[in-house]
């Protein structure tokens, strides 16, 4: 492990930090059960976690879980908005996700074409 | 799955799932015996001894959503597809140990695949739980511990978008370093 690297990072990130406000308001869940996983789960979280940060969205808290029991949806992601019904993506992959994150997750429109379950 | 490393994702949600707040992931590649070794070790709640016998059995699973659980049937598979074989011990409250065993060079044996994004996921998704990463080519060693990246990032979170290119890139380069083994070599020499 490259510790000097490491430092380096903590010298940029700490100057960014103070222009953040802390509060992660907006949900995001991926599925990381076995099928989640084989269907393609890792990259798809990979680009959320990268659109993310290009977006400059802060206020965004990535969590995964387990197999939810649509193994043929997988890979699923759930974006929960504050005071908005959950909306359930499925069969996403990286290109769909970086989508999401720029339209839903920032932008706060749903991208119907993609939605696998909407809370009614 | 396609890759090892997407194997070690999965069998480390099991150990997520169990409540671990430390996971050990051993990658061995042993060149003079052709052997291949990946050790995931955790201190979760451990697996009954009733239930220690029949892990393995895809038919046999601790979640509720479904009556079937694939992951370590699925790495059993890849383990016995090239003469290796799988090994589960554990004790409850104490923890679990996953030995998957791999002839290195056999033509079916899975390619390693992104080792990095594994790990990076990994910490990212569960950035209190502490993950050790250590990968050993013979004598030469690559090693990575979220308690000392904790340390030097202070007040910084494992889950900040930076430290998971961090991780990507350091395991990366690293296993260069050591001159891992993605591929086995008879495939090298067919690609």
């Amino acid at each position: 492990m490259n510790i000097e690297e490491l430092k380096k990072i903590r010298e940029k990130v700490q100057k960014q930090m103070d222009l953040r406000s802390g509060e992660k308001a907006i949900k995001v869940v991926v599925g990381m059960g076995t099928c989640g996983i084989a269907a393609g789960a890792r990259p798809v979280m990979a680009a959320i976690k990268d659109e993310l940060a290009r977006q400059n969205a802060e206020n965004v808290s990535l969590v995964q879980s387990g197999c939810a029991g649509f193994c043929e949806q997988e890979p699923l992601v759930d974006v929960l908005r504050p005071g908005e019904k959950k909306v359930t993506y499925g069969k996403v992959n990286p290109d769909t996700a970086r989508k999401i994150v720029a339209e839903h997750i920032v932008g706060g429109r749903v991208l119907s074409e993609f939605v696998f379950a909407q809370e009614k | 799955m396609l890759e090892l490393s997407m194997h070690i994702l999965d069998i480390v949600q099991n150990s997520l799932a169990a409540g671990s707040t430390r996971v050990e992931i051993r990658i061995q590649e042993d060149l003079p015996k052709d052997l291949l070794v990946i050790e995931v070790k955790d201190n979760g709640r451990g697996i009954s001894d009733a239930m220690l016998p029949r892990v393995t059995d895809p038919f046999v699973t601790s979640r509720t959503t479904r009556p079937v659980g694939l992951g370590l049937p699925l790495l059993k598979e890849a383990t016995e597809r090239c003469e290796g074989c799988l090994e589960v011990y554990s004790e409850e409250n104490r923890g679990t140990r996953v030995v998957a065993r791999f002839r290195l060079d056999h033509f079916d044996r899975a390619p390693l695949g992104d080792m990095g994004e594994t790990m990076g996921i990994l910490i990212a998704a569960n950035p209190s739980v502490d993950f050790l990463y250590e990968h050993r080519v013979d004598a030469k060693i690559y090693l990575l511990e979220t308690r000392e990246m904790r340390q030097v990032l202070g007040s910084i979170g494992l889950d900040d978008p930076s430290v998971l290119d961090f991780v990507r890139q350091d395991i990366q380069m690293g296993l260069k370093k050591i001159g891992a083994a993605t591929f086995p070599k008879i495939m090298e020499v067919l690609r």
